[in-house]
C-alpha cells in the first residue's frame, strides 16, 4: 500500500462513489456510512502519509527530491503521465482536502434529497481535490481541476437553496472562464518545452534556457497573467469575488465547508506550484502588484464588506475573501516567514472555516433562515452552541493560542519585511476582523432571546463530531505549530531559494521606511 | 541552581487547569450544575491560584538569597513558532520584575477569587465565572512570565478575551455585551501598534546587528544599534499598544463600561491584571524606551493628560464603579507619568500599591452593592457606615490610601512619582517638568476630593434612597467577602513602607530591588530638602480635597448642586466624560460603519452588476446568434429536410405493413437481380 | 453405403432436380397467396425442405464417397427448420394471444 498511497487516498472516494450508485437508493443510512468509510480510510492513510513523510527532502524543481512518486505514461503520444508526488507544500494540503471531505460527510448527514446523487457526486468531489493536490503534471492537474467543477455545479445547483441555478452558473461560468486562461497557458507550455511534466517544466524555466515561445518575454509575462487570472478567480481575489457570496449563501453547508475549506486553497496552490516554479522572473516582477496589493485589498474590502451583511453565511463568506488576502500577502513577500505563514494560513482558514460553516449550518437547520437580526440570545437555549461559536470566532479573529494567530502573525512578519506600508494597512485587518465578528456574535448569542426560539435543542452528537477534530487540531496548532512548520519549512526554504538571486524585489526595509515616514 | 526553579511552569499551570476544570464541567452541566460541583469550583479556583502563589513566594525567597544578576531564573518548555529567521520559544522567566507581578497577580488574584465564591454564591453561572476567572489569571501570568514579545503577546491578547468574556458575562443585557464587545476591539486597537511594533523592532533587529533571538535579555543588548527615529517609532507603537491595555488617551473609552462585569471582575481588571499590562510591557522594554527620549515625553504628556481628565470626570459621576473606574485611569496616568520621566521602578511600585488600595476599594463597593440589593447610585445610599461596620472601615481605609493621606501605601508610590518627574530633566521641554509635577499634584487634590465625596455620600449622613426597609434590611457581607477586604486593607496600609524614601529615612527596598532588570535614568541630584517640600505640599493638597469634600457633603450637602447650577457648562461637559464617547463615535465609527454601506453597494451594485451585465451581454449576443442560426443555417438545413420528407412521403406509400405485399416485394426483387445478372 | 445404391436409380441428379423446383414453387405460391400466417410458415417449411433436397442430391451425386458437407447441410437445414419454427409460432401465439388474429391483414404495424 506505501507505493501507492497517493493513488489509494486520491482514488478511495471514487470506489465509494460507485458503491453508492448501486446502492438501492432508498438505504440513507448505508449511503451516509459508507461515505463516511470511504473518506475516513483516504484520512487515515493521509495521516500515514504524513508519518512517512520526511520533510527533510523536498520537491520543486528536482524530480528525486518528490516523495511516494506515481509515474506512470498515461497518453504517450503526448508525453501525458500519470504522475503523482507530494513535497512539503501538497501533503499537508493533501491532508486538509481528506479531513476536510471528512467532516463534510457528517455534515450532509441531513441531505433528504436525492441522497444517492449527493453522496457519489461527493465523493468524485473529494477524488478530484486530491487529485489537484496531487498532480505534478499539468495535464493531469487540469484534468482534476475540470472534474472537481462537474460535481461542484451540480452539488450546488441541485442540493442549494432558493436561487441555487443563479449561483451555481455563477459559480461554473467563472471558473470555467478561469480554467480556459490555465488551458492556454498549458498549451503554450507543452508546445514550447514538449513537456507535461511541472517537475521539468520548473527545472527548465529555472535555468531560464527558455524554449520554443517561452523565449519571448511578452508570452511568458501573459502567461503569468493569464494564470494568475485562472488562479485569482478561484481564490478568490477583489474584482473576481462575486461569485463565492452567492454559492456560498446558496450551497448547502457540506458544499459551502468543502468550498471555503479546500477550493479556495487551489487558487493559491495553483499560483505556487504552478506559477511560481514556472515563471520565477515573472512572479517577482507582478507578486507585489498581484499578490501584494490584491491581497490587502482583499483583507480590508473583505472585512468591511462583511461588516455590512446580515446574512451570517455571506459574512463568513465575505471574511473568507479577507482571510485569503493574507495568504496572498504572505505569498507576496516572498521570503520564508511570509510564504510559510501562507501555507499555514491556507490550511488554518481550512479548518476555521469549515468550522465556522458547520456551526451556522447548526443555526440553519433549526431557524431554516441565517439573518443575524432576526436571532438574538441564543447563547441561552443553545450554550454549547455558543461555546464551539466564540471558539471558531476567536480563532478566526487571530486569537494567539489558537492556530489562526500563528500564521497571520508569520504572515505580517514576512510581508512588513518587503512592504512595510502595505502590511500596515494589512494589519487593520485585524482589528475590522474583530469588530464584525464580534458584533455577529453579540447580535445572535447576546441580548433578548425571541419566544419562537425557545424550542431550538442545543449541537447534537453528530454536529460535535463534525467540529470536534477541527477544533482540536486548531487549538494544538495554536499551541504547538512546529508539527505544521517544521513539514513545510524546508520546501518554502526550496521556493525562496529561486526567487534569492535576483533581488528585484527586496526592497531594503529600512530606506524604505525612511522614505515614507520621514522624507514621503 | 534552585529547587523551586524547575517548578516555573506550575505558576501558569495551575490556573489553567482550573480553567480547564471549571470549563469542562460548565460545558456539560451549562448553568444547572448540581450544588456540590458548585460548591467544588468555589473551593477549587482559589486553590489553584493560591498554588502559584505560594510557588511564586517560593522563588521570590530563593532570588532573595541570591546575588543581584543571579536572581532571574528561567525554564524553557519547547520551542514554539520556528519559521525562517523568527524562533519564538515557550519559555518562562522569572526575574525581579516578574516575580513582582507574578505575586500581585496571584496574591490580589486569590483573595479576589476567595470574595468571588461568596459574592457570586447565588450566581447560576458560578462555575463559568471561574472558569474565567481562572483563565484570566492565567493569561496574566503568561503576560508577564513570557520570555519574548511574541508570548507576552499571547497573554496580552488572552487578558483581552478574558475582559470581553467577563465585562459581557451578564450577556441578557444588550448594553453589557456590547461593554465587553467594547473592550475587546478598543484593545484591539492596541495590539494593532504593538504587533506593528513588534515586526519593526524584528526586522530592525535583524537588519543592524543579525540578530533573530526576540528574548527580551538579548534584545537588551542590540536595540543600542537601530538608528533613533527608527527606535523612536517602535517604542512610540508599543506606547500606543500600551494605551490600549492600560487605559489611557486616546483608548482608555473601554475601561469606565468595563465596570459592566460583576464588581470582582472590575478589581480583577483593574487592580491585579489587565490594566497594568501596559505598565509591565513598557518596564519590561524599558531598555528601549530609555533610549527614546521623545517617546518618553510623549508618554509624560498623555500621561498627565490623562490623570487630570479622568480624575476631572470622577468628581461628578454618580455610579460607585464609575469613580472607581474613573480614578483607575487617573491612578494608571500616575503610573504612566513615572515611565515618562524614566522613573520606572516607581511606576511598578504605584502599580503594587494601588493593586492593593484599588483591589480593596472595587470589593468593598461590591460589598457595598450586594448589602444595598444592586444599588449603585451614590445619590441613594447614605448613612451605610453603621450597617456594614467592616466594609466601611476598611474602605475608608482605602479610601486614605488613595487620597495620598500619609502614613499609607498611596502616598508613599504618588509622592516617588510626584518627585521624580519634578527631579528629571526634559531635553525637549525644559519646562515641562514643572508643568507635569503641577499637574500631577492638582491631581491628587482632585482624587482626594471625589475619594472622599464617594465616601461620605455613601456611608456618612442619612439614608436618601426612596425605601426605607431596604435600610433596615442592608447586611454586611459574608465572612468569604470581608476577610479579603481586611486583608487588603492592611496591604493598603502598610505596602508603602517597602518603598520608604530616603528622605524620609527609609531604604526604598522596591527601588533597590527592581533597579537591577530596568534600565533607568541616572539618579537626579539628590536634594533631600526640596523633596521633603515637595512632600509637605502634597500632604497639604490632599488635606485640602478631603476638608473640601467634607465641607459640601457634610456640612453644606445643598452646596453641591448650587455649584453644579452656577457652572453649569463645565459640569455637563464633565458629566458627559467630555463626550469622548461620542465624539469618537461621530468621527471614527460612524465614517467607518459608512466606508462598509458603501463598499457593500459598490459589491453589489457595481462589481455584481457588472458580472452580471456580462452575462446579460452574452445572452444577447447569444441570442443575436440565435436568429442568424434560425434564418441562415437553420434555413439550409430545414430546407434539406423538407425536400427529403416530400420524397419520403412518396416512397412510404411502398411500405403498407402487409406482410403479403413485403413477400412479393422479395420474390419480385429475386427475379429482377437474376434477371439483371442474366442480362449483364 | 452400398444398400443405398438399388437398381432403378437414375445416374443423374436431374428428376430430383424437379421434384425439388416443384416443391420449391408450391412453398413460394403458398407464401405468397396465404392470408394465414401458419400457411405461410408451411409454405417456408415447403422452400427449405426442397432446398435441402437439392444438397442431398447434389451431394449423392458428386461420386465422392467421403464428402458428406451437402448431408451436414441437410441436417442444418432441418435443424434450422425446427428452430425457427419455434420461434415463429412463440411469436404467432404472442400475437394471436394480443390480437384474436393470425391473418396478415390484422398485423400491418410495419406501415411507413
Amino acid at each position: 500500500m506505501d507505493n501507492h498511497i497517493l493513488s489509494a487516498i486520491t482514488f478511495f472516494p471514487l470506489i465509494g462513489a460507485v458503491l453508492i450508485l448501486l446502492m438501492p437508493s432508498k438505504s440513507f443510512k448505508l449511503m451516509r456510512w459508507t461515505s463516511v468509510v470511504f473518506t475516513g480510510i483516504p484520512l487515515l492513510l493521509s495521516v500515514r502519509l504524513y508519518q512517512l513523510f520526511s520533510p527533510a527532502s523536498t520537491g520543486m524543481n528536482q524530480a528525486e527530491l518528490y516523495q511516494f512518486v506515481e509515474k506512470y505514461p498515461w497518453i504517450s503520444t503526448f508525453h501525458i503521465n500519470y504522475y503523482l508526488g507530494v513535497d512539503g507544500l501538497s501533503v499537508t494540503m493533501v491532508i486538509l482536502s481528506a479531513l476536510i471531505s471528512f467532516i463534510g460527510v457528517f455534515a450532509s448527514f441531513n441531505i433528504q434529497k436525492a441522497v444517492k446523487g449527493y453522496f457519489a457526486l461527493y465523493l468524485l468531489l473529494a477524488t478530484a481535490m486530491t487529485g489537484v493536490f496531487l498532480s505534478l503534471d499539468f495535464f493531469l492537474f487540469y484534468v482534476f481541476w475540470e472534474v472537481m467543477l462537474l460535481p461542484m455545479y451540480f452539488l450546488i445547483g441541485i442540493w442549494g437553496g432558493p436561487r441555487r441555478e443563479y449561483a451555481a452558473i455563477k459559480f461554473f461560468l467563472y471558473t470555467l472562464f478561469g480554467s480556459v486562461f490555465m488551458l492556454l497557458v498549458m498549451l503554450v507550455f507543452y508546445f514550447s518545452a514538449n513537456t507535461f511534466s511541472l517537475v521539468e517544466l520548473s527545472s527548465i524555466m529555472i535555468s531560464k534556457d527558455y524554449p520554443g515561445y517561452l523565449n519571448v518575454s511578452v508570452i511568458r509575462n501573459a502567461a503569468w497573467i493569464l494564470l494568475f487570472i485562472g488562479f485569482a478567480i478561484k481564490i478568490p481575489v477583489f474584482p473576481f469575488h462575486t461569485w463565492l457570496p452567492d454559492a456560498h449563501v446558496e450551497a448547502p453547508t457540506a458544499i459551502s465547508v468543502i468550498l471555503a475549506g479546500v477550493l479556495l486553497k487551489m487558487g493559491t496552490y495553483g499560483i505556487l506550484r504552478i506559477s511560481y516554479p514556472l515563471l520565477p522572473e515573472e512572479t517577482m516582477k507582478y507578486a507585489p502588484y498581484a499578490l501584494g496589493f490584491l491581497g490587502v485589498v482583499n483583507i480590508v474590502y473583505g472585512a468591511f464588506v462583511a461588516m455590512a451583511q446580515n446574512d451570517l453565511k455571506k459574512l463568513i463568506a465575505y471574511s473568507s475573501i479577507s482571510h485569503m488576502g493574507y495568504v496572498m500577502l504572505g505569498m507576496a513577500s516572498l521570503n520564508v516567514e511570509g510564504m510559510n505563514g501562507a501555507i499555514f494560513q491556507m490550511f488554518n482558514h481550512g479548518i476555521i472555516t469549515s468550522m465556522l460553516f458547520i456551526l451556522v449550518g447548526v443555526i440553519y437547520d433549526r431557524a431554516h433562515h441565517r439573518d443575524i437580526h432576526a436571532l438574538g440570545g441564543l447563547i441561552q437555549q443553545m450554550p454549547r452552541y455558543a461555546s464551539f461559536t466564540a471558539f471558531a470566532f476567536f480563532a478566526g479573529l487571530g486569537l494567539p493560542g489558537l492556530s489562526g494567530f500563528i500564521s497571520e502573525a508569520l504572515v505580517f512578519l514576512g510581508a512588513f519585511k518587503v512592504y512595510s506600508i502595505l502590511t500596515i494597512i494589512a494589519a487593520s485587518g485585524i482589528i475590522l476582523t474583530a469588530a464584525y465578528l464580534l458584533w455577529a456574535y453579540m447580535r445572535v448569542f447576546f441580548g433578548k432571546l425571541h419566544e419562537q426560539h425557545r424550542e431550538f435543542p442545543d449541537i447534537n452528537a453528530i454536529e460535535v463530531i463534525s467540529i470536534l477534530p477541527v477544533a482540536i487540531l486548531i487549538l494544538l496548532l495554536g499551541v504547538y505549530p512546529a508539527p505544521y512548520l517544521n513539514v513545510v519549512e524546508p520546501t518554502m526554504q526550496k521556493m525562496v531559494s529561486i526567487f534569492s538571486d535576483s533581488s528585484g524585489l527586496a526592497f531594503n526595509l529600512i530606506n524604505q521606511m525612511s522614505h515614507y515616514l520621514f522624507r514621503g | 541552581m534552585d529547587q523551586m526553579a524547575n517548578y516555573i511552569w506550575i505558576i501558569p499551570a495551575a490556573p489553567l487547569l482550573g480553567f480547564m476544570i471549571n470549563a469542562g464541567v460548565s460545558f456539560f452541566y451549562g448553568a444547572d450544575a448540581p450544588a456540590g460541583l458548585k460548591k467544588l469550583s468555589a473551593l477549587l479556583s482559589p486553590a489553584v491560584i493560591l498554588v502559584s502563589f505560594f510557588i511564586g513566594l517560593g522563588i521570590f525567597l530563593e532570588m532573595l538569597g541570591h546575588g543581584e544578576s543571579e536572581r532571574a531564573v528561567s525554564q524553557n518548555l519547547y520551542t514554539w513558532i520556528k519559521a525562517g529567521t523568527l524562533e519564538a520559544n515557550a519559555t518562562l522567566y522569572l526575574d525581579q520584575l516578574s516575580i513582582v507581578f507574578v505575586l500581585i497577580i496571584t496574591g490580589v488574584g486569590f483573595l479576589i477569587h476567595l470574595y468571588s465564591t461568596g459574592y457570586m454564591d447565588h450566581d447560576r453561572s458560578m462555575i463559568r465565572y471561574f472558569a474565567y476567572l481562572n483563565l484570566f489569571t492565567f493569561a496574566m501570568l503568561i503576560l508577564v512570565m513570557a520570555d519574548n514579545i511574541l508570548l507576552l503577546f499571547v497573554g496580552w491578547e488572552g487578558v483581552g478575551l478574558c475582559s470581553y468574556l467577563l465585562i459581557g458575562f451578564w450577556f441578557a443585557v444588550p448594553k453589557y455585551a456590547s461593554a465587553g464587545m467594547k473592550a475587546f476591539i478598543v484593545n484591539r486597537i492596541g495590539d494593532f501598534g504593538f504587533i506593528i511594533g513588534f515586526f519593526m523592532l524584528f526586522w530592525g533587529v535583524f537588519h543592524y546587528s543579525g540578530t533573530t533571538n526576540i528574548a527580551f535579555d538579548s534584545l537588551k543588548s542590540v536595540v543600542g544599534s537601530l538608528p533613533g527615529w527608527y527606535l523612536t517609532t517602535i517604542s512610540l507603537l508599543f506606547f500606543f499598544g500600551a494605551t490600549g491595555k492600560s487605559a489611557q488617551i486616546p483608548l482608555y473609552v473601554w475601561l469606565p463600561d468595563a465596570m459592566a462585569g460583576p464588581t470582582p471582575v472590575s478589581a480583577l481588571i483593574h487592580a491585579a491584571t489587565m490594566v497594568t499590562a501596559g505598565v509591565y510591557m513598557i518596564a519590561r522594554m524599558s531598555f528601549i524606551f530609555i533610549a527614546t527620549p521623545f517617546t518618553l515625553t510623549v508618554i509624560s504628556i498623555v500621561a498627565a493628560l490623562t490623570a487630570f481628565v479622568a480624575a476631572t470626570i470622577a468628581i461628578t459621576q454618580n455610579d460607585i464603579k464609575k469613580v472607581l473606574a474613573y480614578s483607575t485611569v487617573s491612578q494608571l496616568g500616575y503610573m504612566f507619568l513615572a515611565i515618562g520621566s524614566g522613573a520606572f521602578t516607581a511606576g511598578v511600585f504605584h502599580v503594587m500599591t494601588h493593586a492593593f488600595f484599588k483591589a480593596l476599594l472595587f470589593l468593598g463597593a461590591g460589598s457595598v452593592i450586594l448589602s444595598a440589593h444592586h444599588e449603585q447610585n451614590i445619590l441613594l445610599m447614605g448613612g451605610l457606615r453603621k450597617k456594614i461596620p467592616v466594609t466601611f472601615i476598611t474602605f475608608f481605609i482605602g479610601t486614605l490610601a488613595i487620597a495620598g493621606i500619609p502614613g499609607l501605601s498611596g502616598f508613599f508610590s504618588k509622592d516617588e512619582i510626584l518627585w521624580k518627574v519634578y527631579s528629571t530633566p526634559n531635553e525637549f521641554f525644559p519646562e515641562l517638568p514643572l508643568f507635569l509635577w503641577l499637574t500631577g499634584l492638582i491631581t491628587a487634590g482632585i482624587t482626594s476630593f471625589y475619594m472622599f465625596r464617594l465616601l461620605f455620600l455613601t456611608f456618612f449622613g442619612k439614608f436618601r434612597g426612596d425605601d426605607e426597609e431596604a435600610y433596615e434590611e442592608v447586611h454586611e457581607s459574608p465572612l468569604t467577602m470581608t476577610i479579603p477586604l481586611m486583608i487588603l486593607a492592611v496591604l493598603s496600609a502598610v505596602s508603602g513602607y517597602i518603598g520608604l524614601p530616603e528622605s524620609l529615612g527609609g531604604q526604598n527596598l522596591i527601588h533597590k530591588w527592581l533597579a537591577p532588570v530596568l534600565a533607568l535614568k541616572e539618579e537626579p541630584v539628590v536634594n533631600h530638602e526640596m523633596e521633603s517640600h515637595l512632600m509637605n505640599l502634597s500632604i497639604l493638597v490632599s488635606f485640602a480635597g478631603a476638608f473640601m469634600a467634607y465641607v459640601l457633603y457634610i456640612l453644606k450637602p445643598a452646596t453641591p448642586g448650587v455649584i453644579a447650577k452656577t457652572f453649569a457648562p463645565i459640569y455637563k461637559l464633565l458629566y458627559g466624560k467630555y463626550f469622548v464617547d461620542e465624539i469618537y463615535e461621530a468621527v471614527i465609527v460612524a465614517p467607518l460603519l459608512k466606508i462598509r454601506l458603501m463598499l457593500n453597494t459598490f459589491d453589489h451594485k457595481i462589481i455584481d452588476a457588472f458580472v452580471n451585465l456580462t452575462a446579460v451581454v452574452t445572452k444577447a449576443i447569444s441570442r443575436l446568434h440565435g436568429i442568424f442560426d434560425r434564418v441562415f443555417v437553420d434555413g439550409a438545413v430545414n430546407n434539406v429536410a423538407t425536400f427529403t420528407q416530400y420524397q419520403a412521403g412518396i416512397m412510404r406509400n411502398l411500405q403498407n405493413g402487409s406482410m403479403n405485399r413485403y413477400l412479393y416485394y422479395i420474390v419480385g426483387s429475386f427475379i429482377m437481380i437474376y434477371v439483371f445478372i442474366r442480362i449483364l | 453405403m452400398n444398400f443405398l445404391f438399388f437398381e432403378g436409380i437414375s445416374q443423374n441428379p436431374n428428376s430430383y432436380l424437379i421434384l425439388a423446383i416443384i416443391i420449391f414453387c408450391a412453398g413460394i405460391f403458398t407464401v405468397l397467396t396465404r392470408k394465414n400466417i401458419i400457411g405461410i410458415l408451411l409454405g417456408i417449411e415447403l422452400m427449405l425442405n426442397a432446398g435441402a433436397l437439392n444438397f442431398i442430391a447434389f451431394s449423392f451425386f458428386r461420386h465422392e464417397s467421403a464428402d458428406y458437407s451437402g448431408h451436414v447441410f441437410a441436417i442444418f437445414v432441418i435443424v434450422l427448420a425446427a428452430a425457427e419454427a419455434v420461434v415463429a409460432l412463440a411469436i404467432l401465439l404472442a400475437v394471436y394471444q394480443q390480437r384474436r388474429s393470425v391473418s396478415t391483414d390484422d398485423i400491418s404495424d410495419l406501415k411507413g
